[in-house]
């Protein structure tokens, strides 16, 4: 498909591919608990986003994982100052974002766009597509006027898979992943660089998530886009991620290529969570173990101390985990690389595309495998062993998983000399 | 984990708990067309033994456990056909014997804990309910046993938790909840309706658990409703797949998920990413979107977005016919058994 709509001259000199698009530095985003019916005090905050830092390479997909609740989404809005930042830098393209108002910020934010979850409701359902679609086009002064406009809208149209029958329509006639292709192509329309994606898939049935995924790998290669994609599906994320960063309780707790966090997962919470995503596979599932985690996530208006994941851990340790909080540090690689400690075997099977699907010819550099754990090497190498849900719910004080669950020894083939 | 070699017990070996013979729910509301939700559903589960119903949404599986339960709606509803729940029809029971049975022999889960709790009443009062209506269980009694429930669950602190409200659980707690009342009087038959879809994937990982815990080895037998093959691998013994209101193809799921020949079927395997495959393979979803079915009398549903389409699909509904050992496909061009998906995997720690 031939468009004009991957080359953008707004006269900025747009950062080459490869290089750092979207740098965040330390971002808070906090939300105050209010209290009181005539004095409206203030009496806590909870702590969505508490000090995320990541960058974002041009042309890459980041992918963002956590559980409900874990501000994945509050990040996202963040950035693009949707929820203000209570603290923190985000510096898009060179530019402090949370530092602009106004005109420049307006601006800004045609170059960074948003799709969300549920594409009907982010939809007026008053408009017709062609009115939703030119309202940011007009806004920000592009596609010039009438016809041009609507060969235009038409063209991005048919880039998600759309004929221009759908113009007059309007978004209740739409099945959900039609409505989803709309939201992309809006998205679109403004000529965005960065394209925050707020759980895409996740409200559409399993056969459609697959087309939209390999939509947004599509345009991704036509239009240079770079992704953020948020969501709760591990599976989703690691498919269409360069750099994956998971997230807990409102802190990055590991961040690695796509490849390497899947071959080795440092976090105890990481392998919690891959061991806890079904796979379709009966072998696979009869075969593999399953780290079940105890209880449920503590309030982010009141986080634990030292390591967030405490709580829950099944690699707990009597000290520092309790009250000394973990950075996000490069783990000290083995000469064959930290992918190939446990599994020799994926260095050898993985195919030769750094730059991973969608990215088209930039090749990205490969990030650090980063990790925030005092004991991840220990436990990496084997060293500390896991406790079953049940010896983590009886030294916290919370409830467990099953009655009867797991045998410590099933939980974790790691047992050598005990730390 | 628990690696069961599940035996699964052949319709012809063991007593079915749940036969349902060609069941049919229609809607039809005055001076509107008929929707055929679910048409001529066919399937039987025996004790202990977990069976999954697939499918997309609008496919009919949530109106197939529904109309099992006689949930549905007196007025605009036809239901036709039979449910057995051993020998007694349970479309033909009275409302009052409908009652009785159900919490006590038929118990069921649903998907939205926050909307199938009573918002208003503690959840140790609804609890104890159950138990009060089928069990003669008073005062004490009755909230000793409750008690005894959401411990049984995993519910920490439960006597505290009796005197809360659905809102101050969290929805993995708010799942127990309601798992705690399915179980309170040892149903038999346990019907969820995709009991894991709401929740997070560990809090998934410890309710599935919990589930497989309930049936495996008892002689509770499971119907387990979702969109997930990921859940159905882990847990079903046996697998229906729905397709616009018909089951399209079942077979014990080692068979379905190597064996599968549906166009469908191997459809949904090719849409979802694995969490072991390669990465960079591209997806090879299943084009159009279930809207675009056609009734089932005018040919095959699925014809509109199947790759093996081909001129005789058109015309009359492909058969349900038996392609080998309880392998059961509604097909006329199935796939061959090298074209399914075939995702090369990598090994993990997991």
């Amino acid at each position: 498909m031939s468009m004009p709509v991957g080359t953008v001259d707004d006269g900025r000199t747009r950062a080459a591919a490869g290089e750092v698009l979207l740098d965040v530095e330390g971002l808070k985003v906090y939300f105050p608990i209010r209290s009181g019916i005539f004095f409206d005090r203030t009496i806590g905050h909870v702590k969505a986003v508490d000090g995320v830092d990541l960058s974002i390479r041009r042309g890459e997909t980041y992918g963002l994982v956590g559980e409900s609740g874990c501000g994945k989404s509050t990040f996202g809005r963040g950035i693009l100052r949707l929820n203000e930042p209570t603290e923190g830098k985000v510096i898009f393209d060179g530019v402090d974002v949370a530092s602009i108002d106004g005109e420049a910020l307006r601006s800004m934010r045609r170059r960074m766009q948003m799709i969300f979850q549920d594409p009907l409701s982010s939809l007026d359902p008053r408009q017709n597509i062609e009115s939703i679609m030119s309202e940011g086009m007009h806004a920000h002064g592009l596609g010039g006027n009438g016809s041009a406009r609507r060969t235009r809208i038409t063209e991005l149209l048919e880039a998600v898979g759309m004929s221009a029958s759908a113009l007059r329509r309007y978004p209740h006639e739409f099945s959900g992943g039609q409505r989803q292709r709309i939201g992309i192509a809006r998205a679109l329309a403004v000529e965005p660089d960065l394209i925050v994606a707020d759980e895409p898939v996740s409200a559409l049935d399993v056969s459609v998530q697959a087309q939209v995924i390999n939509l947004l790998e599509k345009l991704q290669g036509e239009f240079g886009l770079t992704y953020l994609v948020i969501a709760h599906d591990l599976a989703v994320v690691r498919h269409i991620s360069d750099t994956v960063g998971v997230m807990y309780l409102g802190r990055l707790v590991e961040q690695a290529p796509s490849d390497d966090l899947y071959a080795e997962p440092l976090h105890p919470y990481t392998r919690a969570l891959m061991s806890a995503v079904p796979v379709p596979d009966p072998e696979v599932e009869d075969r593999r173990e399953r780290i079940l985690l105890a209880g449920d996530l503590p309030s982010p208006a009141n986080p634990p101390t030292g390591c967030r994941f405490h709580t829950r851990c099944p690699w707990r340790q009597e000290t520092r985990c309790d009250d000394e909080e973990p950075q996000l540090r490069g783990l000290t690689t083995t000469s064959s690389g930290v992918a190939s400690v446990t599994s020799p075997s994926t260095s050898t099977a993985e195919p030769p595309h750094p730059a991973g699907p969608g990215t088209g010819d930039s090749v990205v550099p490969k990030a650090p495998h980063l990790v925030a754990c005092h004991w991840a090497e220990q436990i990496r190498d084997g060293h500390i062993r896991a406790k079953s849900a049940e010896q983590v719910a009886a030294d916290q004080g919370v409830y467990i998983a099953a009655e009867g669950g797991l045998e410590p020894e099933t939980l974790i083939d790691a047992g050598r000399d005990p730390f | 984990m628990t690696a069961p070699s599940r035996i699964v017990p052949g319709a012809s070996t063991s007593q079915p708990l749940l036969r349902v013979e060609d069941l049919s729910v229609v809607f039809q509301r005055k001076g509107e067309a008929a929707t055929r939700a679910v048409d001529g559903v066919t399937f039987s589960v025996g004790p202990g033994q977990t069976l999954g119903l697939v499918g997309e949404s609008g496919c009919g599986k949530s109106v197939t456990s529904l109309a099992i339960m006689g949930l549905l709606p007196q007025r605009g509803v036809k239901v036709s056909g039979a449910v057995y729940f051993e020998d007694r029809n349970l479309l033909e029971l009275s409302d009052g014997e409908l009652r009785d049975l159900r919490g006590a022999e038929i118990a069921m889960i649903f998907q939205d804990p926050l909307s199938a709790l009573n918002p208003v009443i503690p959840i140790g009062i609804q609890v104890t309910e159950v138990l009060t209506r089928h069990r003669d269980m008073k005062g004490d009694a009755a909230r000793a046993e409750a008690v005894n429930l959401l411990d049984r669950v995993g519910i920490p602190d439960p006597k505290r938790r009796l005197t809360e409200y659905p809102h101050q659980l969290s929805g993995g707690m708010r799942q127990r909840a309601l798992i705690a009342m399915a179980l309170a009087c040892q149903p038999r038959l346990l019907i969820a309706d995709e009991p894991t879809t709401a929740l997070d994937v560990t809090i998934q990982a410890q309710i599935l658990e919990l589930l497989r815990e309930l049936v495996v080895g008892s002689d509770t037998a499971l119907v387990l409703i979702t969109h997930d093959l990921g859940v159905v691998a882990g847990l079903c013994d046996t697998v229906h797949v729905m397709y616009a209101g018909r089951i399209i193809e079942n077979a014990d799921r080692r068979e379905i998920f190597y064996n599968g020949r549906h166009p469908y079927t191997g459809g949904l395997l090719g849409s979802i990413p694995r969490l072991d495959a390669v990465r960079g393979e591209t997806l090879h979803p299943i084009r159009g979107s279930a809207r675009d079915a056609i009734p089932w009398v005018e040919g095959c549903a699925f014809a509109p977005r199947c790759d093996h389409v081909q001129d005789d699909c058109i015309g009359q509904p492909p058969p349900l016919g038996t392609i080998a050992g309880g392998h059961l496909l509604r097909c006329l061009h199935p796939l061959a058994k090298s074209e399914l998906p075939q995702t090369e995997t990598l090994e993990t720690i997991l």
